[in-house]
């Protein structure tokens, strides 16, 4: 009986449509355009080649091809003819100079290497002045910019510096009204003279002095109070309680530099350490690194000001709403009790608020109030450039010279700034970069970096700093200070007049060699300033009590660590540089509170491949409208508020990539960061962010980052704060670090150096030097927005920010506990993905953490990673194979693939892939290539480097002696590295300590990285 | 690229056909002898003045500013005694400066003419001894026509005949087999044609059936087959990884360079040490390929070599060393005639020999200065080598051998007392290797 079922596959073929007859006879019915993608039919069957003939072309060609490179190319070396004294090739040179770039002021140290600058180090002879931040840190390789302005032009021509000289001159002769100087801030005491003696000769000069980010108000209420126009100086060191009020002072407040002394008493040291209590609206490394951070929207802050006051000192009463009270209550009683100890500071741009911070800590006495040498790089005065605009505009400007600043772009009202410009009759400006402004003016002198320039700066009253070229100008540059030299018809050149200035000024008999090896000189017979307080009056805290909301969110604009007023926007390094608090790079957004973006329909996602996503928004404050700027959605942001970064945005032509981010001047009217009745609203299209890290919180795993309170550590056991984690074995509870414990045999490392990295999660502020540091001493490349977002960054060492899902870390930890159940649990940890709407933020720099039982090692197929007997796992590129197993098997997720070439390829135009980039690339590390595993090396070639000269000098090493690049460049001393060898080094104290656990002691990898437990005072 | 390679891989081969030693050696003594015999006949002017002696003393004390035909930092003395009194020339070297400031005409002319640059004063030279001086300095310049020519003859005649005995003892034995073969032949001839004669059938030694060509024998023979094949595969396989394992290897690499510098007469006849030239290997990783103001610190003296060494440059290297010092001044600026430099300087574009890898980090302070290892122990008898050559392949098996075997210098040095005494304890010896110290480890020369 034969069966007569039909088997079909689908309902067409029971049909026996035409469709599945088609599908019977051809796999596919629908044409597949072979011959599209094979070329022209004709010529491919008209061609002899057959596909036989092909392999022999393709097997052929390819043993030629290994053939002939198996031969090495000839390669060229060229001895100079005359070798200078000082240089011996392989050798670094190490020389003191000032960055001064009308933003950052900073004395530093630059390593130079047969005369190429490579890397910025701190300056420790110049105390605060001489800590460089990520950005300065970056400054190096903006001086291998190739979108620098290479020779002046005049009219958009090139010309020779002659040339420009003398046509400028001939058509300033003929100018007969007004003549203006617009300079950013120089605060150079050889400069202000050079200017003077230029004003003898054009009597009709005037000076302005303009900052892109304006500290006017602060400025203003100094000299109400102090009777002169600089900024008050701090000593964070000497406070031990700090209140700040919107006071970013660990990131670019008034100019920055205060981490150093904000670190000293952050450490518990004899069971005592600093408290800090900060108020703020966006969600700054400032509150991140408070003891108690309490948000506060920018009318509230006023308010919180005047209540302070007068909670001190009496006076009016200030209504506040009830969490805010009892924080300023607390606020209040830290300040009363410490007195003379005590700090606070605003950062508010309102007269009023300025004047009762001045006021506050002259009537504590306190000590931290530095009057007898206040800041002088920040003193330039927006209302004076209003002024400027409005003369322009009426014609009574008749020559406006720029220098260092580059209005078009950061002047809120630009458009007005660019009508009346063309009121004048002669326009120059002298600038790093053909920039917006440069663009429009007649006359463009190209202005030398920084490493290759002269000069000075007065940093505070009576320090000074030394600029001194390390290498000659690039390019056809030249100072505006040898063209103010030229124009006054003077022979000398600036470094002569320099010297001389400073011998007779300054110096006065003392070295000037010994001035510009130290770079900085002090003169220590500043008196402090006397106090008019008389100008605090009653006026002036009703006018801050009584301030009203705003009607509509209010907009904070603020300078991100990465780019600061935009000075650097093409420096790579700082574009990829991932935000401290937002772990954003290529990127400014708006950030925006959960509660205000949900009202809005605001959106942030992730999408597949764990890329974030936001919605796009208009901004409009006035009559200025930015738009389609990305949300991020912001934990810890005031409510009614939004912050939005300046900076980004610049047109810098050239290279497509380095345009990112949205110009966020337009909103920064009378150079105000607090704008108010701003309106948004939802913009169509999706944002594509490059954001570095994905989890937001820290879920309460408290062996990551373990965090404690001032008086938990102080009275209880090491156990309470600092677990070490158990196993069980044979049923007996054993610590993981227990030998007994581990499937490993332990290597003997006790003779000569075993290193170690000691990171205190105390001092640690975010503030990501260390990690600009790394990038420019290990050669890590730069692969732009989209790799990024693909997490390809390279960093070989991040700054991981985690929040809390409850208000503290602590309440996290103590939920996780409470779970009862596996429903519980997993409905809780889904819940405790999200930060809380004030979360408490902690950051742990992570890096390759050198195990002594390293995972990584024993799957190598290859054994391209190993481990030394100092301690350090080692990773030979020319060995790796690039099988990544290494990487999967890392628990730290600290090791980087080269999914490219990233050096020489034109797909990643950075800085690689052209000569003048290349330079800054440190001969000492090998520039890795495609399908190579790279890491941390804990900077072997630095420990290396140390060995080999003690070797060489026959000399004993102590254990403090060694350094790698992150621990050079952490001015705070969160990053110590030495060897544990040696019992009387730091890293081996801190090893003993009770504070110290390794990351993720549990897996049992023996880490060489220690952590030291954050210790808040709450 | 690829073509450049090539083109320096053609001048490589020929440089190395250049590269003979040995034969060298012999053609100095000849060039020797041949010189000595010259100078026997060489015009002795003043009969009671010895050249000799006077050569001895012109070279340690006048040659650094004088030369004999040239002038230098001071004027040339051929013929010094024709434009001077030779009273005159005594107080002159006894005490130039004082004559001058006697305001003697000539001296004051000649103070003012070379800058005035005051000559040292030889206060312990005798008349005597300046007439030896003068009898050298006036002895005539031996034209170069005669001088190389004969020795250049006599190596081309010497090495004919070392070369023409040799091919006729060849040629001797060829002919003597092509007799034996020759015999051979008609040989067998002979007596096939007298076993024909005399009616013997020759037999051939197989007949069609059972003869097999050797071929067809062998192939048929599955165990040889085997063997053979299993043979060639092994050799076939030997031969590749020996190619393989040479790519990169550029032991014996001697390119041309753009100056001639030879190593042999700076390093091996004027024993410089290696350190004053390639002063950084003491401090950098680099050892430095000296820059052109170390070069001049004695060719602004010595800007021509001596007689004999030149005759031996152009016979046995085919090199004008004379000229290769002109290419030095040319690309230092360097006018020998006014004795100044012109500030025209064209940088030497050396090529550099010894390439490691990007990838491979390596000192020299610290083999050098820190370990005392001794230049030539990589770089071979560089005092010997005319032309500088990669004498040590530079791979990486090479390298880790040595730090196997060698043993680390720590005497007196703090900064191993502590080391070596609990390393020693720890392996249970009083020399440690560098290897014992971690010389192995892949970190230490690859970051």
């Amino acid at each position: 009986m034969s069966s007569k079922k039909k088997y079909w596959k689908n309902v067409e073929e029971l049909e026996n449509t035409s469709m599945a007859q088609k599908l019977k006879q051809n796999e596919f019915p629908e044409h597949i355009p072979v011959n599209d993608f094979l070329g022209d039919k004709e010529t491919l069957e008209e061609s002899t080649t057959n596909r036989r003939d092909f392999l022999k072309y393709v097997g052929f060609s390819t043993a030629a091809a290994t053939l002939a490179a198996c031969e090495g190319p000839v390669v060229k070396a060229i001895p100079y003819v005359v070798q200078p004294e000082q240089i011996v090739p392989g050798v670094a040179n190490y020389y003191a100079t000032t960055i001064a770039d009308g933003f950052d002021f900073t004395s530093v140290l630059v390593k130079t290497r047969e005369g190429r600058p490579i890397k910025i180090e701190n300056n420790e002879l110049a105390g605060s002045d001489g800590v460089a931040n990520a950005r300065v840190h970056a400054s190096v390789l903006s001086l291998y910019d190739n979108t620098r302005l290479k020779a002046p032009q005049v009219a958009s021509k090139t010309v020779t510096w002659k040339e420009f000289d003398a046509k400028f001159l001939e058509k300033l002769a003929r100018i007969r009204t007004e003549v203006v100087l617009l300079t950013s801030t120089f605060s150079s005491p050889s400069t202000s003279q050079l200017i003077k003696d230029f004003t003898k000769k054009n009597p009709n000069l005037k000076h302005i002095e303009y900052d892109a980010y304006s500290n006017t108000e602060a400025l203003d209420a100094y000299e109400k109070v102090y009777g002169e126009r600089a900024l008050a100086n701090y000593d964070f060191s000497k406070a031990d309680a700090i209140v700040g009020v919107g006071a970013d002072f660990l990131g670019d407040w008034q100019g920055g530099g205060y981490d150093l002394g904000y670190s000293k008493n952050k450490v518990p040291q004899n069971g005592k350490m600093s408290k800090h209590i900060q108020f703020e609206s966006n969600m700054t490394i400032t509150g991140a690194n408070a003891d108690e951070r309490f948000v506060a929207t920018p009318t509230e802050q006023k308010k919180i000001v005047a209540a302070i006051y007068a909670g001190l000192f009496g006076g009016a009463k200030v209504s506040l709403s009830s969490k805010l009270s009892g924080a300023v209550k607390k606020a209040i009683a830290q300040l009363k009790s410490k007195g003379k100890k005590a700090l606070f500071v605003t950062g508010l741009n309102d007269v009023n608020a300025q004047l009762l911070a001045l006021a506050i800590n002259t009537k504590l006495r306190s000590e931290a109030l530095n009057t007898a040498s206040p800041k002088l790089t920040s003193v330039g005065d927006t209302k004076k450039v209003d002024q400027l605009v409005k003369r322009m505009q009426s014609g009574k400007v008749g020559a406006l010279i720029m220098v260092g600043v580059n209005p078009l772009y950061t002047y809120a009202n630009a458009d007005a700034f660019e009508k009346a410009l063309d009121k004048v009759a002669l326009k120059a400006t002298f600038s790093t970069h053909l920039d917006a402004t440069a663009s429009k003016v007649e006359f463009v002198g190209a202005l030398p970096h920084y490493l290759e320039s002269w000069g000075d700066v007065e940093f505070n009253k009576g320090k000074y700093g030394l600029m001194q070229p390390t290498i000659r100008p690039l390019f056809d540059t030249r100072q505006f200070q040898d063209f103010l030299l030229t124009s006054v018809g003077a022979t000398t050149t600036y470094d002569a007049y320099l010297k001389d200035f400073w011998n007779q000024e300054i110096l006065k008999g003392l070295s000037f060699n010994k001035a510009l090896h130290d770079g900085v000189y002090e003169i220590n017979n500043q008196a402090a300033a006397s106090a008019n307080l008389a100008v605090v009056n009653n006026t002036v805290i009703s006018a801050l009590a009584n301030a009203k909301p705003s009607s509509g969110l209010e907009l904070i604009l603020y300078t991100k660590t990465s780019l600061g007023v935009g000075a650097q926007a093409s420096n790579p390094w700082l574009q990829e540089f991932p935000d401290p608090i937002t772990r954003v790079s290529w990127d400014n957004y708006l950030t925006i509170s959960k509660s205000d973006a949900s009202d809005l329909g605001l959106e942030n996602y992730n999408v597949a491949n764990g890329a974030l996503n936001g919605s796009y928004v208009n901004i409009t404050v006035g009559n200025s409208t930015v738009e389609n700027v990305p949300v991020y959605i912001q934990p810890g942001q005031a409510k009614g508020t939004v912050g939005l970064s300046l900076g980004y945005g610049r047109d810098l032509g050239g290279k497509e990539e380095m345009n990112v981010g949205v110009n966020a001047f337009p909103l920064y009217k009378n150079a105000n960061n607090v704008q108010s009745s701003v309106k948004i609203e939802k913009a169509e299209g999706i944002h594509e962010f490059a954001c570095v890290q994905l989890q937001k919180t820290l879920m309460g795993r408290g062996d990551i980052i373990k965090e404690t309170t001032l008086e938990i550590f102080n009275t209880k056991d090491k156990k309470k704060f600092n677990t070490t984690p158990v196993v069980s074995l044979d049923h007996q509870v054993t610590p993981v670090t227990s030998p007994d414990v581990d499937i490993w045999d332990e290597f003997d490392r006790s003779i000569a150096h075993h290193f170690n990295l000691s990171i205190d999660l105390n001092s640690c502020t975010g503030c990501g030097a260390c990690v600009i540091a790394c990038h420019a001493e290990n050669n890590v490349p730069v692969v732009g927005k989209s790799e990024v977002r693909r997490s390809r960054d390279m960093h070989w060492l991040r700054i991981d920010r985690y929040y809390s899902s409850e208000e503290t870390f602590e309440q996290d930890n103590e939920k996780k506990e409470g779970f009862a159940g596996l429903g519980e649990s997993l409905s809780g940890f889904g819940k405790m993905e999200d930060p809380s709407e004030n979360p408490q933020v902690a950051f742990q720099p992570v890096m390759c953490q050198h195990c002594n039982h390293a995972p990584c090692e024993t799957v190598c197929p290859v054994a391209a990673t190993s481990h030394g007997r100092q301690g350090q796992n080692h990773m030979a590129y020319n060995r790796c194979v690039g099988t990544r197993y290494c990487a999967n098997n890392c628990p730290y997720k600290v090791r980087r693939f080269n999914w490219f070439l990233y050096n020489n390829n034109d797909e990643f135009d950075f800085h690689m892939n052209n000569d003048l980039g290349r330079m800054v690339v440190n001969p000492d590390v090998t520039v890795r290539s495609r399908g190579v595993m790279e890491k941390c090396s804990m900077c072997i070639q630095l420990t290396q480097a140390t060995i080999l000269e003690a070797k060489k000098e026959g000399k004993k090493l102590s254990g403090d002696d060694f350094d790698t690049a992150c621990s050079r460049a952490c001015a705070t001393g969160a990053m110590s590295f030495g060897d544990i060898n040696d019992p009387e080094s730091s890293v081996a104290k801190s090893l003993k300590s009770d504070r110290m656990y390794h990351l993720l002691e549990h897996v049992g990898t023996k880490p060489n990285v220690q952590y030291q437990v954050k210790v808040r005072n709450v | 690229m690829p073509l450049k390679c090539f083109e320096v891989i053609i001048l490589l081969f020929d440089m190395k056909k250049v590269n003979h030693g040995k034969t060298a050696s012999r053609y100095l003594l000849l060039t020797l002898v041949f010189l000595l015999t010259f100078s026997n006949f060489s015009p002795v002017k003043a009969q009671d003045a010895d050249p000799k002696k006077g050569k001895e003393l012109f070279n340690s004390l006048c040659a650094a500013c004088h030369k004999r035909y040239k002038k230098a930092t001071g004027p040339a003395l051929f013929g010094v005694t024709e434009r001077h009194d030779t009273e005159w020339i005594y107080s002159w070297v006894k005490n130039s400066s004082a004559l001058i400031a006697s305001g003697d005409a000539e001296a004051v002319a000649i103070y003012e003419e070379y800058n005035k640059t005051p000559m040292n004063a030889f206060p312990q030279l005798s008349n005597k001894d300046i007439d030896d001086i003068l009898a050298y300095v006036n002895e005539p310049k031996a034209t170069k026509a005669t001088l190389p020519g004969p020795v250049g003859g006599g190596k081309e005649v010497n090495g004919a005949s070392s070369s023409m005995s040799q091919d006729i003892v060849l040629g001797l034995l060829a002919v003597v087999l092509a007799i034996l073969v020759g015999i051979l032949f008609l040989l067998n001839r002979s007596l096939k044609r007298f076993a024909e004669k005399s009616g013997v059938e020759v037999k051939s030694s197989c007949d069609a059936s059972s003869c097999r060509p050797l071929w067809k024998a062998f192939v048929e023979n599955q165990f040889l087959l085997l063997v053979s094949a299993v043979l060639f595969l092994l050799l076939s396989a030997y031969l590749a990884y020996g190619y393989l394992m040479q790519v990169g290897v550029n032991q014996g690499y001697e390119p041309v360079q753009p100056i001639h510098y030879s190593h042999r007469i700076h390093a091996g006849d004027n024993k410089i040490d290696c350190k004053y030239c390639h002063s950084s290997a003491r401090v950098s990783k680099h050892s430095g390929i000296p820059s052109l103001n170390v070069c001049m610190n004695c060719h602004k003296s010595i800007g021509e070599v001596a007689e004999d060494t030149q005759a031996k440059g152009l016979a046995e290297y085919g090199v004008d060393y004379n000229k290769e010092i002109g290419k030095l001044y040319k690309a230092v600026g360097w006018d020998p005639n006014t004795q100044s430099y012109t500030g025209k300087t064209d940088p030497v574009k050396w090529i550099r020999i010894h390439n490691l890898p990007d990838f491979a980090y390596f000192n020299h302070s610290q083999h050098v200065q820190v370990a005392g290892v001794a230049c030539q122990k990589c770089h071979g008898p560089v005092e010997e080598m005319e032309v500088m050559y990669q004498h040590a392949p530079l791979t990486m098996g090479w390298c880790i051998n040595c730090h196997r075997e060698t043993n680390v210098k720590m005497e007196g040095s703090e900064y191993y007392d502590n080391i070596h005494k609990e390393l020693s304890k720890k392996y249970g010896v009083s020399k440690l290797t560098a290897a014992q110290m971690g010389g192995l480890e892949c970190g230490k020369c690859h970051y």
